[in-house]
């Protein structure tokens, strides 16, 4: 706890509807671990993920009170690059959807939007980034065909290889084995645990129990408030709140 | 369910059951209104080669392809006729693209949603004026102006690419901004999570992925203008000339091919020659307009593996 990259101080977020996602959300992320955001739909997961990477901008109308620091500066401050956010804070979407084009496309395409156009750094960093997704193996031959034939499990680690082959800081992943069997899910649990050596990573997990395998550290959501945050066997052993319990227990949600 | 229930009783197979009166009915109404539409487009066409194919075999390939049209002295030179088409419609496109794209871009991608609502409608509103009107506007109010620009009258190609390009325009921006709505968010979100800027994500991301459907966008508007007569006849000038270059190439009155055959038609007795002609104009306007559709068809399906990646 005592290197945290990021400090969410009393976040609260209001969609344009009126909806309260969040209330008054305080957390800190350390360096180099894995911190699950679990609990039930509806608890502010997603959002507030969104809100890491200010992709939350895109909603119109909603509202935000609070502060986010990012390696020490304030991400909501009005005079910071976004753009450079986005690439040090990378995301991996529930629904795995390539952009259009051939595998290789999306990889470099993070890269070329930031002007990198070297062919060298190009590959180098493609086949960097598929290595440490786990999928090399699999596409290394077939790295112009179009994303859209990989397979569901595929894709999901395609989508993980882009946001790495920025080089971020820290990685978002929103439910990142969502609809996929449970071979894939393994192999992408399994590549977290070489991921974290390198990045910081924050995750929405698919169930408790797979909280429970990837998490460092989590925080349990509950209606857009933080019910307890503590380090794996204290929020899945010995929970010190009733809610937590009931919900790590199966009792709810 | 269990194996105690044995083996189950074959499916009977000897006699079909008899189907539903209804269903024969509705499926006879079908085939017969789909086959008779098909009959009808065969129809026409028929009729139409009928009546114009003799005009080839008659003027000669050469005799249509002269610069002179003339009826009365039996000249039948289509090229003047062609360029007028040609000059128009080149004109109304390199007017309507462009700014019905980025009208689309801008009305999808950058105004506020209060502004989408009101802007979207009242284009739409705009296609359903009547071409004839927009020709009087151009009579009455475009003509004037080019010609106080210093063009030797206001009736020109220029005038006819001015009325088409507006009459194109709300069917570009309306079909490409559906287009670009119909692109999933998620590329949206992918793009810009990986730190591209809004306009990379437009340029990069959501203009390409929309590319079939603004393709036709692009061949609806210019196939709106292809075919428009009357507004063009009204503004255009009507002289089947060959604008010359030295002159100013857009400012000279033109005649187009459809303006051709809708001022010429109730003058000519039937069977004759000239009669013959103005229908195979109808043929060669059939073949380009044919063309353009074979055109468009090809450039989707070059996006087609991509399009089975599942957009649109």
């Amino acid at each position: 706890m005592t290197d945290s990259i990021i400090n969410i101080q009393n976040i609260s977020f209001t969609y344009g509807d009126g909806t309260e996602a969040l209330k008054n959300v305080s957390l800190k992320i350390p360096r180099n671990e894995v911190f699950v955001l679990f609990g039930p739909s509806r608890a502010g997961k997603t959002t507030l993920m969104r809100l890491l990477n200010r992709l939350s901008d895109l909603q119109e109308g909603a509202t935000h009170a609070g502060d986010v620091e990012f390696a020490g500066q304030n991400i909501f401050n009005k005079n910071i690059d976004v753009i450079a956010l986005r690439r040090r804070i990378g995301m991996v979407f529930a629904v795995p959807i390539p952009l259009p084009g051939t595998i290789y496309e999306n990889l470099t395409f993070g890269l070329k939007m930031a002007g990198i156009k070297d062919a060298n750094t190009l590959n180098e960093r493609v086949e960097t980034s598929l290595r440490q997704s786990a999928l090399w193996d699999e596409v290394k031959d077939r790295l112009d065909d179009s994303a859209f034939a990989l397979s569901g499990g595929q894709k999901q680690r395609l989508c993980l290889a882009r946001s790495l082959a920025l080089e971020p800081d820290v990685i978002l992943l929103d439910n990142p084995t969502s609809g996929l069997d449970p071979i894939s899910t393994s192999i992408v649990e399994q590549s977290l645990t070489e991921l974290k050596k390198q990045y910081t990573i924050i995750m929405v997990p698919h169930s408790v129990q797979q909280a429970s395998r990837v998490a460092d550290r989590a925080a349990f959501l509950l209606d857009g408030e933080v019910i307890e945050v503590g380090g794996q066997a204290q929020i899945f052993l010995h929970p010190k709140e009733k809610k937590t319990e009931d919900y790590v227990t199966g009792r709810f949600g | 369910m269990t194996a105690q229930q044995g083996v189950p009783s074959p499916l009977p197979v000897d006699e079909a059951p008899p189907r539903p009166k209804r269903e024969i009915v509705i499926e006879a109404f079908i085939r017969v209104a789909g086959v008779s539409t098909i009959i009808i487009i065969i129809l026409i066409f028929a009729f139409l080669l009928k009546e114009g194919l003799p005009a080839f075999f008659k003027v000669s390939i050469t005799g249509l392809l002269a610069r002179r049209w003339y009826p009365i002295e039996d000249m039948f030179g289509l090229l003047p006729l062609l360029v007028g088409s040609l000059l128009v419609t080149v004109g109304a496109v390199v007017i309507a693209v462009p700014l019905g794209l980025t009208t689309a871009v801008f009305l999808g991608e950058l105004a506020p949603p209060w502004l989408r609502e009101i802007l979207k409608p009242v284009i739409e509103v705009l296609a359903g004026i009547p071409s004839i009107v927009l020709g009087f506007l151009g009579w009455v109010v475009l003509a004037p102006a080019i010609q106080n620009m210093g063009a030797p009258t206001g009736l020109t190609a220029f005038t006819g690419s001015l009325i088409l390009a507006y009459m194109a325009l709300p069917t570009i921006i309306s079909i490409t901004e559906d287009a670009l709505y119909a692109v999933p968010k998620e590329y949206r979100d992918g793009s810009l999570a990986l730190g591209a800027t809004h306009w990379q994500t437009i340029y990069k991301v959501v203009l390409p992925a929309a590319r079939s459907g603004i393709v036709i966008a692009i061949m609806l508007g210019i196939g709106r203008a292809i075919g428009e007569t009357m507004a063009v006849m009204l503004v255009t000038g009507n002289a089947a000339n060959i604008p010359s270059l030295s002159d100013g190439l857009y400012f000279q009155p033109v005649r187009t091919l459809t303006a051709t055959i809708a001022a010429e038609m109730g003058e000519v007795a039937s069977g004759s020659l000239h009669y013959n002609v103005l229908f195979a104009i109808g043929i060669v306007l059939f073949v380009i307009t044919f063309l353009i559709n074979s055109l468009a068809t090809w450039i989707i399906g070059g996006n087609g593996g991509r399009r089975r990646g599942g957009q649109i």
